[in-house]
């Protein structure tokens, strides 16, 4: 009973102090599942999940919750916490920003403070795009390739999730 | 409730396909609920995503809770956030029951070499789309740029420059109506 509480409350604190989101909580949850006080995971362990996270879906605090919560408690129940644990605190903070932003966004100082917002957040965008520009991604021509064909196939407005799966089928055949 | 299982099954599918981190999201939360369901529009989709930074945890727990509860309230902000968590749980479960040698997979590996550049793309790819949506102005363009090298070039977090550019444009307004301007943020 003592471990469920111990992941359940580990990951809480994981989701309320998470700020940034996918790896900037790297850190933060590394001092929870490898750091003194727990050691659920020894460093390879964590770097593995790491890397797994990066070729399955979803945010990888929440990969990293189901995983740590399996391998710890050995039966789901251990995955559920640790992930509801996670997820729960965005869950609530988010509900109460979405809540004022809907209630106050035709405010004249809201709305002030969004016109620069905006622009900003396209910046965020961009600079996620060209932060991924780099060796891991991009290996060879092929890969140059296959982001040029994905970007024409996107403003020609194919949806996303065919791109994905024709790109990882186009993977498989060239580099088999 | 026909309306709940529709918004979790379109999170569902956002969650299968978000390879590669969370802003791999956007493009396919542009698709399936700007295009497909309108459930927000692209000008609520570029604040939707102001907001979801500012928040502690996952970007897409975030935004698929602010477009759950935006369409139907609380049920529906819980609905978004079951069917963006189930996709990643059910296959890291299934992960860690079964496949350990997983990542080593001479085919996963090289499904994903094709992947990789195909994510940079989509995210890249709506960048203009979505500056003529907001109806984004001559400064802006410039103001994107500086705050995109901040992040990619200079390493500063992306949180600190959320806050700093509502800001500007909150003094900046602040001084055009104190002028007797009118705001810029007024015009569109």
């Amino acid at each position: 009973m003592q471990l469920y509480l111990e992941l359940f409350f580990s990951f809480f604190k994981i989701g309320l102090f998470g700020f940034g989101g996918g790896y900037a909580m790297l850190p933060l949850i590394q001092h929870e599942v490898v750091g003194a006080h727990h050691q659920w995971l020894n460093m390879v362990d964590f770097t593995d999940i790491v890397a797994i996270s990066q070729i399955t879906p979803g945010p990888v605090a929440i990969n990293m919750a189901t995983y740590v919560g399996y391998t710890v408690s050995g039966n789901i129940w251990g995955s559920m916490l640790a992930t509801l644990g996670v997820t729960l605190p965005p869950l609530l903070i988010m509900l109460i920003i979405s809540r004022f932003y809907l209630k106050f966004r035709k405010n004249q100082y809201v709305e002030m403070a969004f016109s620069t917002l905006r622009p900003g957040i396209l910046g965020l965008i961009a600079a996620a795009a060209i932060s991924l520009v780099n060796s891991y991604n991009f290996i060879d021509k092929t890969s140059g390739l296959i982001f040029a064909t994905v970007f024409v196939a996107c403003l020609y407005r194919i949806h996303p999730m065919k791109l994905i799966i024709a790109s990882g089928l186009a993977g498989l055949i060239i580099y088999r | 409730m026909r309306e709940l299982w529709q918004i979790f099954l379109s999170f569902f599918r956002i969650g299968m396909f978000t390879l590669g981190g969370g802003y791999a999201m956007l493009p396919l939360i542009q698709c399936e609920v700007v295009e497909k369901r309108q459930w927000v529009d692209n000008r609520e989709f570029i604040e939707l995503l102001a907001l979801a930074q500012t928040a502690p945890g996952p970007m897409a727990i975030n935004a698929a809770v602010f477009v759950g509860y935006k369409h139907r309230g609380i049920a529906g902000s819980l609905a978004a956030c079951l069917g963006m968590t189930l996709p990643s749980f059910l296959i890291i479960l299934i992960i860690a029951m079964y496949l350990v040698g997983f990542r080593e997979n001479h085919y996963v590996e090289c499904f994903f070499k094709g992947v990789r550049p195909a994510v940079v793309a989509l995210i890249a790819a709506p960048l203009y789309a979505l500056g003529k949506a907001i109806k984004i102005r001559w400064w802006g363009v410039p103001l994107t740029a500086l705050i995109a090298a901040a992040i990619a070039f200079a390493g500063i977090s992306p949180a600190i420059l959320v806050v700093a550019a509502s800001l500007i444009g909150l003094f900046g307004g602040m001084l055009q109506k104190k002028r007797g301007e009118k705001p810029d943020a007024t015009v569109s």
